[in-house]
């Protein structure tokens, strides 16, 4: 398999028999994934995707685009309409679901980290599912406990990862709002995102019996050193003959240039479409971007997500030029640190609107789109190494407060808003210390929010929202 | 008795507390009563009570706060706590400074600015430990009536360690020296400490303004004043009713809501 890495390293080895180790064995737990990750048929998708669905799913995004346009309103609204272009991401986020549902059987399908290099893999045409997306997608539909509890019955600690308690949920019962998702016949981790995903992807092998593709990332103090990117280079370079393998069929490289070029121009745009909250009134809500980030996630690579976020763009400018802000009295500019609360992005927008606050900008929407000038389609595999070295949570939280101040002044930003993710440690470590210096040194209101980005378990509304309350008053009392 | 001017409600998790002030943002009424479950009921038969007891007629602007101030419908304004004890507490002492207020069921720290408003806060997590609940339930558990938890504590010739932050643990962990033959004031001592410990990391997180001022019903328990004076380095300033005060910075809020802004804070009598 990926025999370019020298022994030593710390790699999860592509077979699934010894990847299991993590996993807890306790007698009667299901060791199997669940009969519903059942093949699927070329006449299934056929029928059921390219016949049925993708028609259906246009005429949906029809109805909802009238249905926006036609929207007559209310005084009493504290938000903007939502933007047009929103059903157009419900579709291409349904549409990719759909096709997954039948993919198994049809097409070769890897599930990747939201961190991963999948360019490569979608070169290779393999249908693509990011369980991280997945289970964001459950708690938005407020799914995460009863299928994080299948996990938990099988011994997994509630102290995990929510989203990997989801996933593993999924895997283990087949319980997901999508229908079904496409059993896997490869899988690519990368650990620049937390080292949670090595543990739960090695499960995933040992569950499904599939190669492992683990991609190593060292942490970033300072800036990326030569020897570290050859390392990483290295590897995304050994996700070839394991592709190839799985693929039945070579590296297409003019395809591949074509991906990353795709990704190139989305990141580029999504960045684009980030910053054009600097303007006052900001078009958009960093919930809405939470939204709208799904095709730069799991369609990255597609020429359909360029069109998309340039279809957006133009939108937004509409709103810009007319002077249109997404929060109709937009009094008070708040950051957004870390992953948001999927199941409570409805309820805060609407709360932090009614006090005239918009949440303009976060540091998680922005981490599929800092790092687009690194991609360069000519050097493939170079820039990817750099790509993928640098994400957010790969980087020192004092990177991350620079990030944060740098986006205070150019977002004009009047208070921050610290999620502390109990499911996501990388991004809250040092979350206590940022808070401190943002409000000495700015003289920022910043508030630090304890939750979880996906189980409702760690959250009591009445406690959570008294804090963000709190949190307004003191930016209301700054006046 | 002068005229009411504001009314402040404090629907807290533990008590339910009302205060009525006078243009000058004096205290001329109060009452204060357990909480009960039916919290809108409740307010309403209090103020009635208030109203007659002080004068007052009904179109006296209100405000409420407390978990409980989203039921309290019939008023002007609501508030969160944090924004009323700042209120309160620099009307009642006139200086800012970091406050601690020890409620039933939550604590907080909170910077107070030379304004009187909350500049910053931190509260305690999803966990009943370093809050009044905290004490009440090792009272209880103990057979110690709730009044002689501080001077009990203070009293003890030695200190025992508990180690546990949690409320339930630290139960256990409790009977156990007990079971051990340690004695009860030390273990009082050492449970009084552990709950300071968790006040002193939230201020250390918004910073020591001085002076540290301690509100709450728990600003009552003198081993609560003195561990927290110890943490200080200097005596902590507690103002005459410190478990009102998250009602007087409503009724003060109140009051400024009919009459603009709020002119210089009025000591009470």
């Amino acid at each position: 398999m990926s025999t370019t890495r020298p022994a030593s390293l710390p790699i999860a080895p592509a077979q699934p028999a010894a990847a299991g180790a993590a996993r807890p064995s306790r007698e009667g737990a299901a060791s199997k994934p669940s009969t519903a990750f059942r093949e699927s048929t070329y006449l299934k998708h056929l029928f059921g995707y390219e016949i049925l669905g993708k028609p259906a799913l246009r005429l949906q995004r029809w109805r909802d685009e009238q249905a926006i346009r036609a929207y007559e309103p209310k005084p009493t609204d504290v938000l903007s309409p939502p933007l047009v272009c929103v059903a157009q991401m419900k579709e291409l986020m349904t549409r990719h679901y759909l096709e997954g549902r039948y993919a198994s059987g049809v097409k070769k399908v890897a599930w990747v980290t939201s961190g991963a290099p999948a360019e490569i893999l979608k070169a290779f045409g393999f249908f693509l599912v990011y369980p991280e997306n997945h289970a964001a997608l459950c708690g938005v539909r407020r799914k995460t406990e009863e299928i994080a509890t299948e996990a938990e019955n099988a011994g997994f600690s509630r102290d995990l990862c929510s989203y990997a308690r989801t996933d593993l949920g999924t895997v283990l019962s087949g319980k997901t709002p999508v229908g079904r998702l496409p059993r896997p016949d490869l899988l690519l981790c990368c650990t620049n995102i937390c080292q949670t995903v090595l543990y739960w992807y090695r499960n995933l092998a040992d569950l499904f019996g599939v190669p492992l593709v683990l991609i190593d990332t060292p942490f970033l103090y300072g800036e990326a050193q030569p020897h570290q990117i050859e390392y990483v280079k290295r590897q995304i370079e050994g996700i070839i003959p394991v592709a190839e393998k799985v693929a039945g069929k070579a590296l297409d490289e003019e395809r591949f240039e074509s991906v990353l070029q795709h990704a190139r121009d989305a990141a580029d745009l999504w960045l684009e479409v980030l910053n054009r909250s600097q303007n006052r009134p900001a078009p958009m809500t960093a919930f809405d971007g939470f939204i709208h980030m799904g095709p730069i996630v799991d369609l990255r690579g597609d020429a359909v997500t360029v069109e998309y976020y340039r279809r957006m763009l133009k939108e937004l400018d509409a709103r810009v030029a007319q002077g249109v802000g997404a929060v109709k009295d937009e009094r008070y500019r708040v950051l957004w640190d870390n992953l948001p609360i999927w199941y409570r992005i409805g309820g805060f927008s609407k709360l932090l609107a009614q006090h005239g606050v918009n949440v303009v900008v976060s540091t998680y929407t922005y981490a599929w789109g800092e790092l687009a000038p690194l991609i360069d389609p000519a050097k493939p595999l170079d820039s990817m190494a750099k790509v993928y070295l640098h994400p957010i949570l790969n980087r020192s939280p004092a990177d991350k407060l620079r990030v944060m101040r740098r986006m205070v002044k150019e977002f004009g930003l009047d208070g921050v808003i610290l999620h502390s993710d109990r499911s996501c440690k990388p991004y809250s470590l040092g979350q206590i210390d940022e808070r401190e210096l943002l409000a000495r040194e700015l003289g920022l209101p910043a508030l630090l929010l304890e939750a979880d980005h996906s189980d409702p378990r760690a959250w009591a509304d009445e406690q959570g929202n008294a804090r963000l309350e709190a949190f307004v008053e003191m930016m209301e009392g700054r006046g | 008795m002068s005229a009411v001017a504001g009314i402040g409600i404090d629907a807290g998790s533990t008590t339910t507390k009302l205060v009525a002030v006078d243009g000058g943002g004096a205290i001329v009424a109060h009452a204060i009563e357990a909480a009960h479950p039916r919290v809108e009921d409740q307010v309403a038969r209090l103020l009635d009570e208030l109203r007659a007891r002080a004068g007052a007629g009904v179109g006296v602007p209100s405000v409420a706060t407390g978990y409980g101030r989203k039921l309290v419908k019939e008023v002007t304004r609501q508030v969160t706590e944090i924004t009323c004890h700042a209120r309160g507490v620099f009307a009642a002492l006139g200086t800012p400074g970091t406050l601690v207020d020890i409620g039933g069921q939550d604590s907080k720290v909170i910077r107070v600015g030379a304004d009187g408003r909350a500049v910053d806060f931190l509260m305690n997590d999803k966990c009943a430990a370093g809050t009044g609940r905290f004490l009440e339930n090792t009272a209880s558990r103990l057979g110690v009536p709730l009044d002689e938890l501080g001077p009990r504590a203070i009293g003890a010739r030695g200190e025992e360690a508990i180690s546990s932050t949690c409320t339930v643990f630290a139960e256990s962990e409790i009977i156990s020296l007990i079971a051990h033959g340690a004695e009860l004031g030390s273990i009082l001592k050492g449970l009084h400490r552990s709950l300071i410990g968790r006040i002193g990391a939230m201020v250390r997180g918004v910073g020591l303004e001085r002076p540290l001022m301690l509100s709450g019903g728990v600003a009552r328990n003198v081993a609560v004043r003195e561990l927290l004076g110890e943490l200080a380095g200097e005596p902590v300033v507690v103002p005459e009713d410190p478990q009102l005060m998250g009602a007087y910075g409503a009724a003060i809020l109140a009051l400024e809501s009919s009459e603009g802004r709020f002119q210089a804070p009025t000591r009470r009598e």
